[in-house]
């Protein structure tokens, strides 16, 4: 069940969101002042908004006063809800089995909205009730253990922010790419967020790791039990139990109430709904980790519990399908990450790769973290190819899609961590730099 | 008023700065350091019987396989009945579910050099006994972990039987399935990327 053959491609074009009209009177009632825009109108403001606004174009009139400082505006809600001039969706919806991109195009900074957050799923979304939610760890430990979420709750938290990707991401850029390709469609398999939980390692220190326990297994409570073996080591050093995303209790998508993070790794190591640890002398040898997530290599052989993400990045604005209104100075900014550490710098090219210019770096730059990178940009409306290319804390320098291949085989399945390009047409149109 | 604040605000951080230098604040005890996790005393012991309920894993070795049997034979009609509809009568795959059935000319191992080879359980799986963990926990997508272990293990000897790994009346069980060697078996290696600039 690979990602492309399950969900073809992913994500849809971004549509036309529609806000309807009773929620957007609603939004305005009592503002009897309040006009309709026409739909040119709405475009014409929706101009004035962040860049990324045009994106997205509202295909019916939204109503909003002529003047909102002459009229009372809204009354409070209890769930804040965006502006409906802004309407950032994950795609594709229906998915049981299958990949959910994120749409890194409508995003700012580094954090992913728990709502916008990538998901794959692999039998559908588990509700779980947390009064009811266990967490066994067994197996070579002294004393085997059910965990409430009361328990979790009651270690002390550690909260830490951190990219999740799937090794997956990129593969239809890869195997089909389209010159009408967004950022989210091209790489909206990863998302980062701030997390919050206990350390597996405080768990194993409860239990009393065993001698001889060298690996062990994670389990998810949804219906495919889905499990992946991982080293201890890495279950002694930065592992979460994370409980929180972004301030909140995990959102069901993302593995309420409890999932396994494994900074760095790629994600289907970060078992959603965890339900069960099982410390081992080896590797279980799942089906996630022999059919599936392995990297065949062109010399007849495929790299098993290739876990860690190497460096990427991909710029997000300007990106299909934006197109530049005039020449002169734009932000080229986007995302980069490592799951080896810090991000150390991102270059940027408008020339296809024959110059580079180093970025900026957003505060803060955190390891195994989204890192927000600009470059001030002057196009002189002039035909160019922008490209970023990013270098971790160890010295990798993000590759070209042909480097890559040669390392590894034109059939290289997982971990597409090339450079990508976006073409800016004389007119201002970016589209996906497919061959570059 | 605001402006006062601003200042009074100001004016603490000052005096923390301060504090911050001498490093002395004898009004404030200092934390504890944290107490071992295994003194809190969080969770409780967890009985034979309820990690019985939820291991199901199964390891190369065949740790974890239940006793039981079945053949080719014997699990052609359970496989027709709750696999075929996505799986096909002869594991050809119905899209979007993959095929299960597919060996390469001489059981070389293409798919680094081609990725438009499907990769299948007779091509691809180093474990047989990936087989059973997985059937038992996800399959039937529709109904998943429904199956009894003779059921399961004649569906596995199904799949096997296909590939031609196993004859068609082979019998599987906790003994014989660990021994199936699987033309992929010596296929898979370590990852040997390890940050640096070697792009691997």
């Amino acid at each position: 069940m690979t990602m492309s053959s399950k969900s073809p491609d992913g994500a849809t074009e971004q549509g036309s969101p529609k806000v309807s009209r009773r929620e957007a009177l609603a939004g305005v009632a009592g503002a009897l002042t309040g006009a309709v825009l026409s739909g040119a109108d709405t475009t014409a403001l929706a101009a004035q908004l962040p860049r990324q606004a045009s994106t997205t174009p509202a295909a019916s009139p939204i109503a909003v006063p002529s003047d909102p400082t002459r009229v009372p505006g809204m009354a409070s809600e209890a769930l804040a809800a965006r502006s409906p001039f802004e309407t950032p969706a994950l795609a594709p919806t229906g998915v049981m089995t299958g990949g959910v991109f994120s749409p890194l195009q409508s995003l700012s900074g580094t954090i992913t909205p728990a709502d916008l957050h990538f998901q794959r799923h692999h039998n559908g979304i588990p509700l779980i009730d947390p009064h009811r939610y266990q967490l066994i760890v067994h197996g070579l430990v002294d004393r085997p253990t059910v965990f409430s979420l009361a328990d979790l709750r009651r270690f002390p938290p550690v909260t830490r922010t951190c990219f999740v990707e799937c090794s997956g991401n990129g593969r239809a850029a890869f195997k089909s790419p389209r010159a009408e390709m967004t950022p989210q469609q091209i790489d909206g398999m990863s998302s980062n967020s701030e997390w919050t939980g206990v350390p597996l390692r405080a768990l194993l220190e409860a239990v009393g790791v065993r001698r001889g326990a060298t690996w062990f297994l994670a389990e998810g409570g949804d219906a495919a039990l889905f499990s992946r073996s991982a080293p201890l080591e890495k279950g002694m050093d930065d592992a979460l139990v994370a409980y929180a995303q972004n301030g909140e209790p995990l959102r069901p998508a993302n593995g309420y109430p409890a999932r396994l993070l494994m900074p760095g790794y790629e994600g289907s190591a970060c078992i959603k709904w965890l339900r069960r640890i099982e410390l081992l002398d080896g590797p279980i040898m799942t089906r996630d980790e022999t059919s599936k997530y392995t990297d065949p290599l062109a010399n007849g052989t495929a790299r098993q519990f290739s876990l860690v993400m190497d460096a990427k990045s991909i710029i997000t604005s300007p990106a299909y399908p934006e197109k530049l209104s005039t020449p002169g100075w734009w932000p080229v900014t986007g995302l980069a990450w490592s799951g080896r550490g810090m991000i150390e710098a991102v270059d940027v090219s408008a020339d296809g790769g024959a110059t580079w210019t180093r970025a900026h770096l957003q505060e803060p730059v955190l390891p195994k973290a989204y890192t927000r990178f600009v470059h001030m940009w002057k196009w002189d409306g002039a035909p160019a190819l922008l490209m970023s290319r990013a270098t971790d804390e160890t010295g990798y320098v993000q590759p070209t899609r042909a480097g890559l291949v040669r390392a590894r085989g034109q059939g290289t399945d997982y971990h597409f961590n090339y450079i990508r390009g976006w073409r800016v047409e004389s007119g201002g149109q970016v589209l996906f730099a497919a061959d570059a | 008023m605001r402006h006062t604040a601003w200042l009074g605000a100001a004016a603490l951080g000052v005096a923390m700065a301060a504090t911050a230098c001498t490093g002395r604040d004898e009004s404030v005890a200092r934390a504890a350091t944290t107490p071992p996790s295994e003194s809190l005393g969080l969770g409780r012991r967890a009985s034979v019987h309820e990690i019985a309920a939820v291991d199901l894993d199964v390891n190369p070795a065949g740790v974890g396989l239940p006793a039981g049997q079945g053949t080719a034979m014997t699990g052609t009609n359970v496989y027709m009945a709750r696999c075929a509809r996505c799986h096909g009568m002869k594991g050809e795959g119905v899209p979007p579910s993959p095929p299960l059935v597919g060996r390469v000319p001489a059981d070389s191992f293409p798919f680094g050099a081609d990725g438009r080879v499907v990769r299948t359980v007779g091509n691809y799986w180093p474990y047989a006994t990936t087989l059973y963990d997985y059937i038992r926990r996800a399959m039937p997508i529709d109904a998943p972990a429904s199956l009894e272990p003779n059921e399961v293990y004649g569906v596995v000897a199904f799949i096997l039987a296909e590939n031609g790994i196993i004859r068609r009346d082979e019998l599987m069980n906790a003994t014989t399935l660990p021994a199936v060697r699987m033309p992929a078996r010596d296929r898979f290696v370590v990852d040997d990327r390890r940050g640096g600039p070697a792009v691997r």
